[in-house]
């Protein structure tokens, strides 16, 4: 496979200008290109959203994806919508553009039910915890597509970490010798938890990987929307037609801590945060937009008022959510529950019952 | 049909490709060769590589990869080749597979059916022979299902591959060539559903795969030579247990002696032993025993005769049994 270029696509400027990278290439309308801005701008103020329910208690946990916007919000908008994602769980701007309400979401992190609401209604898999073992559902719904005489095309998320584990390496491998309808798309964020990707590889890049598996590899510039967009519509694209997987590896960076519980001054330095923060994907996909005359206060006031409302649902969806009723812990482990699970089931309810 | 249990389970899975395109047969060696045991020999060449194809050498990719195309809609029926190379994919059967109707809240359906040729008895390599039926077993959403004879191979097979459950499918290797089985004329039971495979007032021996032969072959030995007669209860599914097949028989003879070959401990003979004590203890004659392999790894083929427990080692338990009075 000769067509590896280490240098990652970009097609803005970390000052916003347009810049040529061939062959990749925007063929997006202007109200396509503001879509883009607005939906980042709503996965940041969402996200907000979530960190602060979380301070507030109404949730244990929750992954921020602050910086990760562009690398989320440019793959989705390559993708149609009868194209299936396998996220892992900090792919917030996937969710919301897919039509996920934010409390579906929301669900996981406050503990009312394992992966989420109805994710599978939107094409999109439940959020998985462990790392990197979804990347061969998303080989195997692939396989499943031309079987099912689909041409849909499927996308696992997987972080820089995943690259480490034996699923992720089972998976590339498995979807490049069949040809899958696959898309492999890193969000490498630099840091998993506490270690930084120079002791999860010696590879001079996580898209180099690719060589050894015989599919392309790509790196592309994770804070650059359009880049990010151009490198998923044309892997798309390739499995689309029959030519097989591709590895994209988006260059970004976690800002935010791993989850609301890590402290990151523990092992990174605020220099590197700084550094970073300066190339923060908002402002200078801004910067582009106003470039080209596309941005506007509008524009703003649109993507303000989407967030808004996701965050207004976000909390009432939240906001002291009942817990499912404890039935249900027994009514999904089979498609019907056994006479022994009824029992068992019984004897919750009452002893819940007791405690009343 | 007087098949072996490599056709019988060849038949079924040609019945089932034939039938319903959503199935799918894959993993290592069985499109090309046929499967190392003979299994699907021919699935290739009749229902063409979309359909049936090899895999790359990762157990832990093939069930996640079936997982997958269940999402999707297909009814995959993988291949692990052997016993021992499931431990690989443990992950995904325990984290995912079994999980993942619950993780969806009863959204999705995974109907998977994992083949694997399994158990001890035929003289093979290390990793070659393990009974890992009690990790599946432990495992909340999995079905784990076994045959004992090449009938019950074609049946459940095919009952497994119509169930909307992910089930791991124990194909017991010692019985895959044995043929003109009398059982055949057995009616057929459902999934879940246990089989008493001779009656019999004195003892209840619960037995399941390659053991019921040999819980067979003791009852006819006990009549000739004792005088005693067993009833066998061939489990047929390990998961869900059919708890009140094993009951009813218990309560008529209030005896009970469990074979299986896996290790004893925490085996699935400890499972039925506390079931029976908890729920009928007033009907008991004797305290529940287990006639098990030991508590070491499977041994080297030369030591593998003595090792599992055969008709001997079953009748001194029933002996045992017999020894324990309320007078």
């Amino acid at each position: 496979m000769a067509d590896f270029d280490p240098q990652p696509v970009a097609l803005i400027t970390p000052e916003g200008l347009p810049v040529d990278h061939p062959p990749f290439d925007v063929t997006l309308s202007s109200e396509e290109l503001t879509e883009l801005y607005e939906w980042m701008v709503v996965t940041r103020a969402v996200d907000a959203e979530f960190v602060n329910l979380q301070r507030q208690g109404q949730l244990a946990l929750y992954p921020s994806c602050r910086g990760q916007e562009a690398a989320q919000v440019g793959c989705a908008a390559a993708l149609r919508r009868d194209d299936w994602l396998f996220p892992q769980y900090r792919e917030l701007g996937l969710f919301l553009m897919r039509g996920i309400p934010a409390s579906a979401v929301g669900a996981v992190w406050r503990g009312t039910w394992h992966g989420g609401w109805g994710f599978p209604e939107h094409a999109c898999a439940a959020m998985s915890i462990p790392i990197g073992t979804h990347a061969l559902h998303a080989v195997g719904a692939a396989m499943a597509a031309p079987r099912l005489g689909e041409d849909s095309v499927t996308v696992a998320f997987i972080g820089d970490g995943a690259t480490s584990e034996g699923d992720v390496h089972e998976a590339l491998n498995f979807a490049a010798v069949k040809a899958a309808p696959c898309v492999f798309y890193i969000q490498n964020n630099q840091w998993a938890i506490s270690v930084p990707l120079s002791e999860q590889t010696r590879a001079p890049s996580l898209a180099h990987k690719a060589v050894g598996y015989g599919m392309p590899g790509v790196r592309v510039d994770g804070n650059d929307v359009l880049a990010c967009w151009a490198v998923t519509e044309q892997a798309a694209a390739r499995a689309r037609s029959g030519g097989g997987p591709t590895l994209i590896e988006a260059v970004t960076y976690r800002l935010a801590p791993h989850t609301t519980s890590d402290d990151p001054t523990r092992y990174r330095t605020q220099d590197e945060v700084d550094h970073w923060e300066r190339l923060d994907p908002l402002p200078r996909y801004r910067r582009y937009l106003t470039h080209r005359g596309l941005w506007h206060e509008e524009v703003e006031d649109r993507a303000r008022d989407r967030a808004a409302r996701m965050c207004a649902e976000l909390r009432d969806g939240v906001f002291d959510a009942p817990d499912v009723p404890p039935s249900e812990l027994f009514a999904h482990v089979l498609h019907e529950p056994t006479k022994d699970l009824l029992e068992q089931s019984g004897q919750l309810l009452a002893e819940l019952s007791r405690k009343e | 049909m007087a098949a072996t249990m490599v056709e019988a389970i060849n038949t079924a899975l040609r019945e089932a490709m034939a039938e319903d395109e959503r199935v799918v047969v894959f993993g290592q060696d069985v499109a090309r060769q046929g499967g190392v045991f003979r299994v699907t020999e021919g699935l290739a060449e009749r229902f063409g590589p979309q359909r049936c194809f090899d895999t790359p050498l990762a157990e832990s990719a093939i069930v996640g990869v079936a997982l997958g195309m269940a999402m999707r809609g297909l009814r995959p029926v993988p291949e692990i080749q052997f016993d021992g190379f499931t431990y690989p994919a443990l992950d995904q059967i325990v984290s995912h597979l079994a999980k993942y109707r619950n993780r969806t809240r009863g959204q999705l359906s995974v109907p998977v059916t994992l083949r694997v040729p399994s158990f001890g008895g035929i003289g093979a390599v290390e990793h070659h022979s393990e009974s890992t039926e009690t990790f599946w077993a432990h495992t909340a959403g999995l079905r784990v299902v076994t045959p004992a004879t090449a009938a019950d191979a074609h049946a459940l097979l095919r009952q497994s591959i119509d169930c909307d459950d992910p089930v791991i499918f124990l194909e017991p290797k010692r019985r895959y060539w044995q043929s003109g089985d009398a059982t055949a004329e057995v009616p057929t039971a459902g999934l879940g559903q246990a089989l008493v495979r001779r009656s019999g007032t004195d003892v209840t021996v619960v037995a399941y795969g390659g053991t019921v032969g040999t819980a067979l072959d003791a009852a006819e030995t006990a009549r000739r030579e004792y005088g005693w007669e067993l009833e066998v209860v061939d489990l047929r599914s390990l998961a869900p247990l059919d708890f009140p097949a094993i009951a009813a028989s218990v309560s008529r003879t209030g005896r009970c002696v469990v074979l299986h070959e896996g290790p004893r401990t925490l085996g699935l003979g400890a499972e039925i032993a506390a079931r029976v004590q908890e729920e009928l203890f007033w009907d008991l004659e004797a305290p529940v025993l287990r006639v098990t392999g030991f508590d070491t790894p499977y041994p080297p083929a030369r030591w593998e005769k003595a090792w599992l427990p055969g008709v001997d080692r079953l009748l001194d338990s029933i002996d045992r049994s017999f020894g324990y009075s309320h007078d």
